[in-house]
C-alpha cells in the first residue's frame, strides 16, 4: 500500500539538512565576495595614491616629471564637460519623459520610443564615441571641444534621465492634476505647477545618477580623439580640453610606477566627487521618499 | 493498538483512537500581539477536525503553529508545547522538514508550482530521495486518483499546472501533498477561493480521506464545517472556547459564545 | 459680506486676465511639439548611430572585401604593404574575455541573489544592495587601472607564463564589475515569486536550499536568464578595462595568459593613434564598432524576448 518508505525518508534527511545549511554559508560568503572586492579596491587605490594627494596637486598643470604633475587642467574639464551635460540632457531627457507620459497617448509610435530608449540604454558606451565623432567632430566641425564632449555624452546619458523622470512623473498621483484642471487650470500650467514641482526629486536623483555616469565615461572621449596630455585650460565651449578619466587613462597606460601612483591620486580625486554626488542623491531620495 | 472499552468513560474521546497531536498550554505572541492564549487541544487519528471562528481569532495561526510554518513570520514567539505522535514538535532535535514530511498542508488559494502536473506532485517525493522513475509514476498516479482529480489530468500530465481551473489546482495541491504519504493534512480555508462545485467536490474528497488521513480544517464556513468534521473547535480572540463533536457543538453548545457565533448573532 | 465682494472681484480680475488668452493658447498649443520634438531627439540618436556605422562601414568594404572581413584570422591594419583586415581575432579577444567574466560573474552573482532574496534578512538586504549598487557605479578606468595594477600582479604569483597583457586578468575584472547586475537583476526576478509556492515547498518538507533551486529559481528562470544575456552585453561592450589590461595583440585561438585584444580595445588603439581621417584604418573603426553593436544589439534583444516571451504569469 504504502509507496514510500518514510524510515528511508528520514535518513535522507540529515544529508539534506548539512547541505541546506553548507549551502547557505556559500550563499552568504559570495554576497560578501563583492564587499571584499570593494574594500580591496579601495585601500589598495587610497594606499597607493594618497602620497600624491596635495593641494599642489589639484593646481598643477600636467608634467611630464610626475612630481610636478597635478590634475587642474582636467579637474576644470570635467566640471567644464557636466556644465554642458546637465543643462542639455536634463532638457532633452524630462521634456520626452513629460511627452510620453503626458501628452502622447499610447500609440504604435510611443511603443516604439520607449523600446528605442531601452535599447539605446544597452548600446556600448564606446558606439556614442563613433557618433560623435562622425556627427559632432567632423560634419559639425566642432572638433574635440567641449561642446562636442558634452553634447555625445548628453546622448550616452539620456536613456537613465528619461526612465526616472517617466518614474518620477508616474509617481505623481493623478489627484494633483485633477485639483489643478478643476480650479480651470491648462494642461501646461497644471505640468509646470503642480507636476513637474513634484517630481522634481525623483528627477534630480536620476539626473545626479546620469552625471555622475558622465563623468566617470572614458571610451566615447577617447574615440572623439580627446587630448590625454593638455597644458591650458577651456576658455569657451568650442575649445579642446581633458577630463580625469582621460588624465586617469593617460598615468594608467605609462609604464613607471610613479605615473601609477599619479593615476590612482586622480583615482582617489574621481571617486571622492561621484561619492558626493551620490550622496546629494540619496539624501533627495531619502528626504522626499513617500510623501503621497 | 491500544483498545480500552470503558462504558463510563465520560470524556469524548473515542479510546480506539489514538491522539495525533496534543497541544498543551500553548501561547503565541506576534511582537506584543497575544496571538493564541492557552490552547488545549486533542487531534485523534482519522478524524477531520474542524476550526471554525470570525476572522482574526487565531485559526490559521494555529493550524501553521502545528507544521511550525508560522515560524516564517521572524516576530513570531512561543510557549508551551505542542506535541506530535508524543514528541513535542518545538523539541531543538526536531527538524521542520522532518515534522513537515508526516504532516502535509493545503493552502487558501492553490499554489502549484510553475511546473506541469506530474512535476508538481513528483516534487516530494523527490526532494526526499526517491528517484525511481516507477516508483515517481506510481505515487503520482495514486496520489491524482487519491485526490480525484486523476481521470481529468490523465492525458495531459505533462501540461502546466496553471492550465487547470482553480477547483482543479487546489485539487492537485491536494494531490502533491498525498505524495509524500503524510499522516495528518492540514488545510487552511482551502475552499475559500473555489466556486461552490469545486468546493462540492473538495468537501467529498475530505470524507475520502479520512479513512486513511488526520485531518485537521480550518474553515470561515460553518456549514462545510457541520458537513465534513466529526469535531469542531470553537476560536475567539486567541482562545478555544469550545471543543466537542461536531453535531453537539452545532446542535446543543454549552458556550453562549459559540451559540452566538453559530447562530449567526456575530462574526 | 467683504468675503463675497473680494471673490467677484478674483472673478473679475481673472476675466481681464483672460484678454491674455491667445499667448495662452499659442503656448499650450506649441508645447506638445516641442516636448515632441525632444522625445524625437532619441530616436534619432539610434538612426545617427545605425546610419553613421552603415555608411562609414560601406567606405570601408569599398576598400577592403566583405569575405576577408568576416573569414580571415589576420588582422594586421598597421602593415604598410599587406595590410589584413580579419575580424575573427578581435572577436576571438572580445569572446574570451566575456567567457571569463561570465564564468565569474554567473556563480557569485546568483550565489548572491538567492542570499538576498531567499535567505537574507529585511535589513541586511537593506545595507547590502547599496554596496552593490556602488560596486556597479565604479567607473570602469577604475577596474582597468585595479586590474592593471593589482590582478595582473597577482595573477602572476600563480601563473608564471602569465604576460603583463593578457584575457585572465581583465576579464576577471569585467566579471567582478557585471556580478551586482546579475546579483541585483536576478534578485528581483526571484523576488517576484510569490511567497506561496515557498510555503507550498516547505510544507512539504523542503530545505531552504531546496525551495530556493527547486521552485524559486526555476520561477524566476526567464528573468535570472535575462539578466545574464543583459551582462554578456555588458562584458562584450566593456571597453576601458581591455584597453587597459588586455593588451594590443589580436590573436585568435582560446589562449587566455598572452596578450589579445578585444573589437573595442581596438577602437581604442586606432582613436589614440595618429591614422589619418579618410584612411582605411580610419574606417575600419567603424567596421569593428558596426560588428560590436551588431553582438551587444542581438544580445538586448534577446534578453528583451526572453523576458517578455517565458515570463511566469503565476
Amino acid at each position: 500500500m504504502k509507496l514510500i518508505d518514510h524510515s528511508k525518508v528520514v535518513k535522507n534527511m540529515a544529508p539534506r539538512l548539512l547541505w541546506n545549511q553548507v549551502f547557505k554559508v556559500i550563499f552568504f560568503i559570495a554576497t560578501l565576495f563583492g564587499l571584499f572586492v570593494l574594500g580591496i579596491l579601495l585601500y589598495r587605490i587610497f594606499t597607493q595614491g594618497s602620497g600624491y594627494l596635495s593641494l599642489d596637486f589639484l593646481q598643477n598643470l600636467p608634467s611630464r616629471k610626475p612630481e610636478r604633475a597635478g590634475i587642474k587642467t582636467a579637474l576644470i574639464g570635467t566640471v567644464w564637460l557636466v556644465g554642458v551635460v546637465a543643462p542639455v540632457s536634463l532638457l532633452i531627457g524630462v521634456g520626452t519623459a513629460l511627452y510620453l507620459e503626458e501628452y502622447a497617448k499610447k500609440s504604435r509610435f510611443t511603443d516604439f520610443i520607449q523600446v528605442n530608449i531601452s535599447n539605446l540604454a544597452g548600446v556600448p558606451s564606446i558606439v556614442f564615441g563613433l557618433l560623435g565623432l562622425t556627427l559632432f567632430v567632423r560634419a559639425f566641425a566642432l572638433g574635440t571641444s567641449v561642446l562636442a564632449a558634452g553634447l555625445t555624452m548628453s546622448l550616452l546619458v539620456l536613456p537613465v534621465i528619461i526612465v526616472a523622470s517617466q518614474e518620477a512623473i508616474r509617481a505623481v498621483p493623478n489627484e494633483l492634476r485633477e485639483a489643478s484642471f478643476g480650479m480651470g487650470a491648462t494642461k501646461w500650467q497644471t505640468i509646470i505647477r503642480v507636476v513637474l514641482p513634484a517630481a522634481i526629486p525623483g528627477i534630480l536623483t536620476g539626473g545626479i545618477l546620469a552625471l555622475s555616469r558622465a563623468i566617470g565615461e572614458t571610451a566615447p572621449l577617447v574615440v572623439l580623439g580627446l587630448p590625454l596630455f593638455i597644458a591650458f585650460l577651456p576658455k569657451t565651449v568650442f575649445d579642446t580640453f581633458t577630463v580625469l578619466p582621460m588624465q586617469i587613462y593617460n598615468w594608467t597606460s605609462r609604464p613607471q610606477e610613479e605615473f601609477h601612483a599619479l593615476a590612482a591620486a586622480g583615482i582617489i580625486i574621481l571617486l571622492v566627487m561621484l561619492i558626493i554626488m551620490n550622496s546629494i542623491a540619496v539624501l533627495i531620495r531619502n528626504k522626499f521618499q513617500k510623501r503621497y | 493498538m491500544n483498545i480500552v472499552i470503558d462504558k463510563n468513560n465520560k470524556t469524548l474521546e473515542n479510546p480506539a483512537k489514538e491522539i495525533v497531536y496534543k497541544t498543551n498550554e500553548l501561547n503565541l505572541w506576534y511582537g506584543e500581539n497575544h496571538a493564541l492564549k492557552n490552547i488545549n487541544l486533542d487531534i485523534y487519528e482519522n478524524e477531520v477536525t474542524a476550526i471554525i471562528g470570525p476572522s482574526g481569532c487565531g485559526k490559521s495561526t494555529y493550524i501553521k503553529t502545528l507544521n511550525r510554518m508560522i515560524e516564517l513570520i521572524p516576530i513570531v514567539k512561543t510557549s508551551g508545547e505542542i506535541s506530535y505522535r508524543g514528541r513535542n514538535i518545538f523539541e531543538k532535535s526536531y527538524t521542520v522538514e522532518e515534522l513537515r514530511t508526516k504532516v502535509g498542508m493545503v493552502f487558501q488559494k492553490p499554489n502549484p508550482f510553475p511546473k506541469s502536473i506530474y512535476e508538481n506532485v513528483a516534487y516530494g517525493p523527490k526532494i526526499h530521495g526517491i528517484r525511481d522513475k516507477k516508483v515517481l509514476d506510481e505515487v503520482v498516479e495514486k496520489s491524482l486518483k487519491g485526490a480525484a482529480i486523476w481521470d481529468e489530468v490523465k492525458d495531459r500530465l505533462h501540461q502546466n499546472a496553471y492550465g487547470l481551473s482553480g477547483g482543479q489546482q487546489q485539487r492537485l495541491c491536494i494531490a502533491r501533498c498525498l505524495a509524500i504519504e503524510p499522516d495528518v493534512i492540514l488545510m487552511d480555508e482551502p475552499t475559500s477561493a473555489l466556486d461552490p462545485i469545486s468546493t462540492l467536490k473538495v468537501e467529498e474528497l475530505v470524507q475520502e480521506l479520512k479513512k486513511n488521513f488526520s485531518i485537521i480544517i480550518v474553515t470561515h464556513n460553518m456549514q462545510q464545517a457541520a458537513r465534513i468534521s466529526d469535531k469542531t473547535a470553537f476560536f475567539l480572540n486567541g482562545e478555544v472556547v469550545e471543543f466537542d463533536q461536531t453535531n453537539k457543538i452545532f446542535s446543543t453548545p454549552s458556550d453562549k459564545r459559540t451559540e452566538d457565533y453559530i447562530t449567526g448573532r456575530f462574526g | 459680506m467683504a468675503l463675497k465682494k473680494g471673490s467677484s472681484s478674483i472673478q473679475k480680475l481673472i476675466e481681464e486676465k483672460k484678454k491674455n488668452k491667445s499667448v495662452h493658447s499659442i503656448i499650450e498649443k506649441l508645447i506638445p511639439t516641442i516636448l515632441l520634438l525632444t522625445a524625437v531627439i532619441s530616436v534619432l540618436t539610434t538612426f545617427g548611430i545605425v546610419f553613421t556605422l552603415i555608411f562609414e562601414t560601406f567606405t570601408f568594404f569599398t576598400k577592403v572585401s566583405f569575405i576577408e572581413f568576416i573569414t580571415s584570422k589576420k588582422w594586421y591594419p598597421f602593415s604598410e604593404t599587406q595590410g589584413s583586415y580579419g575580424i575573427l581575432p578581435l572577436v576571438s579577444g572580445t569572446l574570451r574575455v566575456t567567457l571569463i567574466a561570465i564564468i565569474v560573474a554567473v556563480p557569485i552573482g546568483l550565489a548572491s541573489a538567492i542570499f538576498l532574496s531567499e535567505y537574507a534578512h529585511e535589513n541586511t538586504r537593506r545595507i547590502i544592495k547599496p554596496i552593490l549598487e556602488v560596486l556597479a557605479g565604479i567607473p570602469t578606468i577604475v577596474y582597468g587601472f585595479f586590474a592593471l595594477t593589482f590582478v595582473t600582479p597577482i595573477l602572476r604569483e600563480f601563473i608564471p607564463q602569465l604576460e603583463i597583457f593578457n584575457a585572465l586578468s581583465p576579464g576577471i575584472v569585467i566579471g567582478i564589475m557585471i556580478t551586482p547586475m546579475i546579483a541585483s537583476l536576478s534578485e528581483d526576478a526571484m523576488s517576484s515569486v510569490p511567497n506561496s509556492m515557498r510555503e507550498g515547498a516547505l510544507a512539504l518538507g523542503s530545505t531552504k536550499f531546496e525551495v530556493s533551486m527547486k521552485v524559486v529559481l526555476p520561477a524566476a528562470i526567464s528573468g535570472i536568464v535575462a539578466s545574464i544575456v543583459l551582462a554578456v552585453s555588458r562584458a562584450i561592450g566593456e571597453t576601458m578595462i581591455v584597453a587597459v589590461a588586455g593588451g594590443s595583440t589580436p590573436t585568435w585561438g582560446w589562449d587566455v595568459t598572452g596578450s589579445i585584444q578585444t573589437m573595442t580595445a581596438y577602437i581604442v588603439q586606432v582613436s589614440t593613434g595618429d591614422a589619418g581621417y579618410g584612411t582605411t584604418i580610419y574606417y575600419s573603426i567603424y567596421a569593428v564598432g558596426m560588428t560590436l553593436f551588431v553582438f551587444t544589439l542581438v544580445m538586448n534583444l534577446l534578453a528583451q524576448y526572453i523576458a517578455k516571451r517565458f515570463r511566469e504569469v503565476y
